[in-house]
């Protein structure tokens, strides 16, 4: 493999649950620097996809690979320890935050880089307090999630993903779960990520941000990927009458 | 009303007290907690086989008399070879028993925790053991402390049971001192009055370890 090569390839991934088939063979790839928006109705798959990538569903067939390894197909035996791989080189911001909530800030940031990366306490505390400066929250670092507005979990959030130091950001909706008002603060931290070339996958509904902040969207239906390219295409000027009936939708509610 | 009994009385039953009721249910405690935490978990491993055999225990040791489970151990494994002293009867007795009970408070109080609680461990990493000795079981431990305390409280009143197989401890004592001077009153409440002491003493050590544990949580 190249360095020219896409950060993440994945082929033909498909998800059942049940008799529901929530994928029907998707297939993405994502260039290293590169915002993809994976935007779509709700049940269309975009989070079951987001979560394949991480290890949080393994997929019924098709392949997960990142440049460099691992690369993992599925279908067949796929061991346990194969499939929890994939998470070494991504993570994942979710829709509730889902911070640890007996742990303070400082806490929820360094549990992975010290317990899991082994890394020296001193080197993952002065990296969470970098961090969390950056992100606006200094102050917090010995506070309890639950003395925290929504943004600002979401913000912890962030920095708990950034601090592990993966080659791929996943957000599954981290605005969702927020108060209007909260929303702002954290799609800037978002856009800033986007700046420095982090490689990230959104799954988002803020159809604005989307375009101003995505380098590609991906528009999924039915679990199939309808339509994907440019943001100024396919949210301007969908070729797909599904795209367009979904992005006058989020833009004319009613 | 005998004051000078009541004197003479007080430190044997406090002794036995210290140095039965309490010890007793301490170790029993420690390691029906133990136990219980290996039943709950079996409970939830999602594998047929475990969790049928979790079932199982918790079935008959909750659908069985304790003083029952103690003569079997103490008076009915000898007939099959198996002699067992007092004390380690009592407390395999016991422990067995309050695993019964605090394997169902476990396993109600690990299912409570959200499920974004292990995708936040997995996500970073951790192995599932990790997750749940880092993330889940410590806020299990603050939801199970009242129904635990429930528990431990009424093992310290159940360990009078061992009195019936020879164990020394405060009901013990209460009932020679007792059959002695023929004073049953006086030192059956003199005993029920220690026991409700021992029994405030641990409710406000709940509150104590209810709070520590709730410090994260909006109050």
């Amino acid at each position: 493999m190249s360095p020219t090569d896409p950060l993440l390839t994945a082929t033909g991934l498909r998800k059942s649950f049940g008799d529901t088939e929530v994928l029907k063979s998707i297939d993405l790839r994502i260039d290293a620097g590169r915002v993809v928006a994976l935007v779509g109705p709700s049940g269309s798959g975009k989070t079951t996809v987001l979560r394949c990538l991480n290890g949080l569903e393994t997929p019924d067939g098709g392949t997960v690979a990142f440049r460099g390894g691992p690369s993992v197909e599925f279908g067949g035996k796929v061991s346990k320890k194969e499939a929890l791989s994939l998470r070494d080189r991504s993570a994942m911001v979710f829709q509730g935050y889902n911070l640890f909530p007996h742990m303070t800030v400082l806490e929820n940031i360094i549990e992975g880089p010290v317990r899991v990366q082994k890394r020296p306490r001193k080197d993952a505390v002065a990296d969470a307090e970098r961090l969390l400066g950056r992100v606006g929250l200094a102050g917090k670092r010995d506070d309890y999630p639950f003395n925290l507005s929504g943004g600002q979990q979401q913000r912890v959030g962030i920095v708990r993903a950034l601090a592990l130091q993966p080659d791929l950001l996943l957000f599954d909706e981290p605005t969702s779960a927020l108060d209007p008002e909260l929303v702002g603060e954290v799609l800037t931290v978002i856009k800033e990520l986007a700046e420095e070339q982090w490689t990230m996958v959104i799954v988002t509904h803020e159809l604005a941000f989307a375009r101003e902040v995505a380098d590609e969207v991906v528009f999924m239906d039915g679990g199939v990927v309808v339509e994907h390219g440019h943001p100024d295409q396919v949210l301007r000027d969908p070729r797909e009458e599904r795209t367009r009936r979904f992005v006058q939708r989020l833009l004319h509610p009613f | 009303m005998d004051w000078e009994l009541l004197r003479t009385s007080f430190w044997p039953m406090l002794s036995g007290g210290l140095t039965g009721t309490i010890p007793l249910s301490i170790a029993s405690f420690a390691i029906g907690l133990a136990l219980a935490l290996v039943v709950a978990l079996m409970r939830i491993s999602g594998q047929p086989v475990l969790s049928g055999i979790a079932r199982f225990y918790v079935s008959v040791i909750r659908g069985t008399p304790l003083l029952v489970q103690l003569f079997v151990i103490f008076y009915g494994l000898p007939s099959i070879g198996l002699t067992i002293d007092p004390w380690p009867s009592a407390i395999i007795a016991f422990s067995l028993n309050v695993a019964g009970y605090a394997a169902e408070i476990l396993r109600a109080a690990i299912l409570s925790v959200p499920k974004g609680q292990w995708e936040a461990g997995h996500t970073i990493g951790m192995s599932r053991a990790l997750t749940l000795r880092r993330v889940i079981l410590p806020q299990a431990a603050r939801v199970s402390v009242p129904p635990l305390s429930n528990t431990f409280i009424s093992l310290v009143k159940d360990t009078s049971l061992a009195s019936l197989i020879l164990v020394t401890e405060l009901f013990r004592e209460a009932q020679q001192i007792a059959a002695f001077s023929q004073q049953f009153m006086l030192l059956y409440l003199e005993a029920a009055a220690i026991y409700w002491v021992f029994c405030l003493v641990l409710s406000s050590g709940q509150s104590a370890l209810e709070k520590r544990l709730g410090r994260y949580v909006a109050h």
